[in-house]
């Protein structure tokens, strides 16, 4: 699209070619309106994640002495502070129930929305579009709202300070989301292709195995690695629902545990920070596309 | 459509047994797909927002069953200056936030819509921000805030000489609240940039030609094109942006958790320090509740507001 402007732009630049009009596009130009700009916007948006980076790693002289060592580089790098984090703290332990929360509340809300998406596309039936819009509406009561009284309702079903309680919870928030996302890739697999099934015998679930849902695999995918990283990153419900050090989560336990007394220990916290943003990073690196595709399309939807 | 697929089905279908004939009747079909997603939202959704609404006319505290106080919390919520400054500040916080995020976002969208090399690793590298746990990089934010040792004020005071002493960025009421929303824009701008970048890539080039073609100016083509194209998908990534920036949370619980001197309260953290950290789920489900109203109005703002255009252009809403 961008070409298309630049030709009609050459062509009006053929059209009038006034030397005004040819300097348009000249490179000084191009330069301090575009990367200019840009390079400042990434310089911002990458530097805490270059501070925490280098915060990880540094030793803790040099951390808090900007005099003698400059503080945008590391002279003796050093793996103290995740070795701090990895043996002397429950970190892995953290990781490994961050990680079950949120593989175990994707693959719930996964399974949810598939068929809930599949029902309100595919089946159609009267009011399917009002049972659509009613849970996207759920995606718009945000967690603040809902935390406390979510809190005695965990506490009745007797799931307080388990994980267990956050799979649950999750979902009110992934199943909206990738329900939408999912009706809007069932929308784009051609009706056709069903009903040529439906001729040859076969049954609705049969329909949804084997033709909806391997077509319906990159969304399946957007929606997983949404799901996760939505999870990955929830705060509000672990904090209020998790008591116990061992069942905490990444972001919650870096903040309640590792924060301790007046002196904060800010290498370690960087660390732990580094790590836990690390898996979503690489899977994040892994799946951009995915990413950038749900993102934009669940807004257009 | 569906009628005659149902005919033609019925047709051809004589062998299965009862199961696979109950699972293909339609009705019972539907029942069973919308039941897990529909029940988790009943259950984890629906009925704590109307328990929240009950908790908040109850005098409930962690441990013992309160019982209907009417409008008590309320009252004393009124009266509470603590309740009044989270009110003002969620109000700042949302508005200055939004400005910000929308007007960075809008613009970095647009540069990203020109044409260079590398342009999808760029597209990557400006969504981190959002895919990253929000505390975590709050954390980061938080140290680079710090009193002593901010890279900031080091910046300032020993490179560029600017000023004289650090920056106490956290330690008094308006840098504080000026810091929290200088870090939620900076978490706000990618998700921003990269919606409307997709609204971007759907205005049809020949809008732009035909622009060109009249002679319109750069800033007229966005103000007549870009900006009344981008309407519809501004309202509804604005309306999303205005909800999770009023109930936002992490934020301001990670790095200054209300303070100083409660000054910066958003109605959320001050939620959960009464409700959860202090027991009294009864009047934190009071301020949360007292977020409804507002949520509701800057909805329909935002929508109606700005989505008006999609209905007088008479697309279909599909």
């Amino acid at each position: 699209m961008t070409e298309a402007i630049a030709q009609s732009e050459k062509s009006s630049n053929v059209a009038s070619s006034t030397p005004d009009t040819m300097e348009w596009d000249s490179r000084a130009r191009r330069m301090v309106m575009i990367y200019l700009p840009l390079s400042c916007f990434v310089l911002i948006l990458l530097f805490p994640f270059y501070w925490m980076a280098i915060t990880a790693f540094k030793p803790n002289a040099e951390l808090l002495n900007f005099k003698e060592h400059n503080p945008f580089w590391i002279s003796s790098p050093t793996l103290a502070h995740i070795k701090h984090l990895l043996f002397n703290t429950a970190y892995p332990h953290w990781l490994m129930t961050t990680m079950s929360v949120a593989i175990g509340s994707t693959f719930l809300s996964l399974f949810a929305s598939t068929l809930a998406a599949y029902a309100i596309e595919r089946l159609r039936f009267r009011g399917s579009p009002y049972v659509g819009l009613g849970i996207y509406m759920a995606y718009l009561v945000p967690p603040s709202i809902l935390f406390i009284p979510l809190a005695t309702v965990v506490v009745q079903f007797g799931l307080f300070d388990s994980p267990l309680a956050l799979i649950l919870v999750y979902p009110t928030f992934l199943v909206p989301f990738c329900t939408w996302l999912l009706i809007g890739y069932f929308k784009s697999i051609p009706y056709e292709l069903e009903e040529c099934a439906l001729v040859d015998g076969a049954t609705r679930l049969q329909i949804l195995r084997r033709i909806t849902l391997p077509l319906a695999v990159p969304g399946l995918i957007s929606a997983g690695i949404f799901s996760f990283t939505l999870s990955w990153n929830e705060f509000i419900y672990a904090l209020a629902f998790i008591q116990s050090s061992a069942n905490k989560t990444v972001p919650v336990a870096i903040l309640t545990e590792l924060v301790s007394g007046d002196v904060y220990q800010w290498g370690a916290l960087m660390a732990g920070s580094l790590l836990g943003s690390l898996p979503v990073a690489i899977f994040y690196s892994l799946f951009v596309d995915y990413y950038v595709s749900s993102l934009t399309g669940a807004v257009k939807e | 459509m569906s009628v005659t697929t149902a005919l033609s089905r019925g047709a051809v279908q004589q062998q299965p047994g009862w199961l696979a004939r109950l699972f293909d009747y339609k009705p019972f079909l539907i029942v069973i797909c919308l039941t897990p997603a529909i029940g988790l939202l009943l259950v984890f959704l629906t009925y704590p927002l109307g328990l929240g609404v009950w908790l908040a006319f109850t005098d409930t505290t962690i441990g013992r069953r309160g019982i209907y106080v009417g409008l008590e919390n309320f009252q004393y919520l009124l009266t509470d200056p603590l309740w009044w400054n989270a009110v003002f500040y969620s109000v700042f916080y949302t508005a200055i936030a939004t400005i910000g995020k929308f007007a960075l976002g809008f613009w970095l969208a647009i540069l990203l819509n020109n044409h260079f090399p590398f342009k999808s690793l760029l597209r990557a590298i400006v969504l981190l921000p959002w895919i990253v746990p929000t505390v975590l990089s709050a954390l980061a934010f938080w140290w680079i805030y710090d009193p002593q040792f901010s890279i900031i004020s080091y910046l300032l005071v020993d490179v560029l000489h600017i000023r004289t002493t650090n920056i106490d960025f956290l330690g008094s009421p308006w840098p504080a609240r000026f810091s929290l929303i200088v870090a939620n824009i900076w978490r706000g701008i990618p998700f921003v940039a990269i919606s409307l970048l997709a609204g971007l890539q759907t205005i049809s080039p020949s809008l732009y030609e035909a622009a060109m073609l009249d002679g319109a100016t750069a800033w007229q083509r966005f103000r007549y094109i870009t900006f009344p194209m981008m309407l519809p998908i501004l309202a509804i990534v604005m309306t999303f942006s205005i909800i999770f920036t009023f109930t936002d949370f992490q934020l301001v619980y990670a790095i200054t958790r209300g303070g100083p001197v409660n000054s910066t309260h958003l109605l959320a953290t001050l939620a959960f320090q009464r409700g959860i950290a202090g027991g009294e789920l009864g009047e934190g489900a009071a301020i949360a509740v007292s977020m409804i109203p507002f949520l509701v109005f800057a909805t329909l703002f935002s929508y109606f507001g700005l989505a008006r255009r999609k209905w007088q252009q008479g697309e279909s809403n599909d």
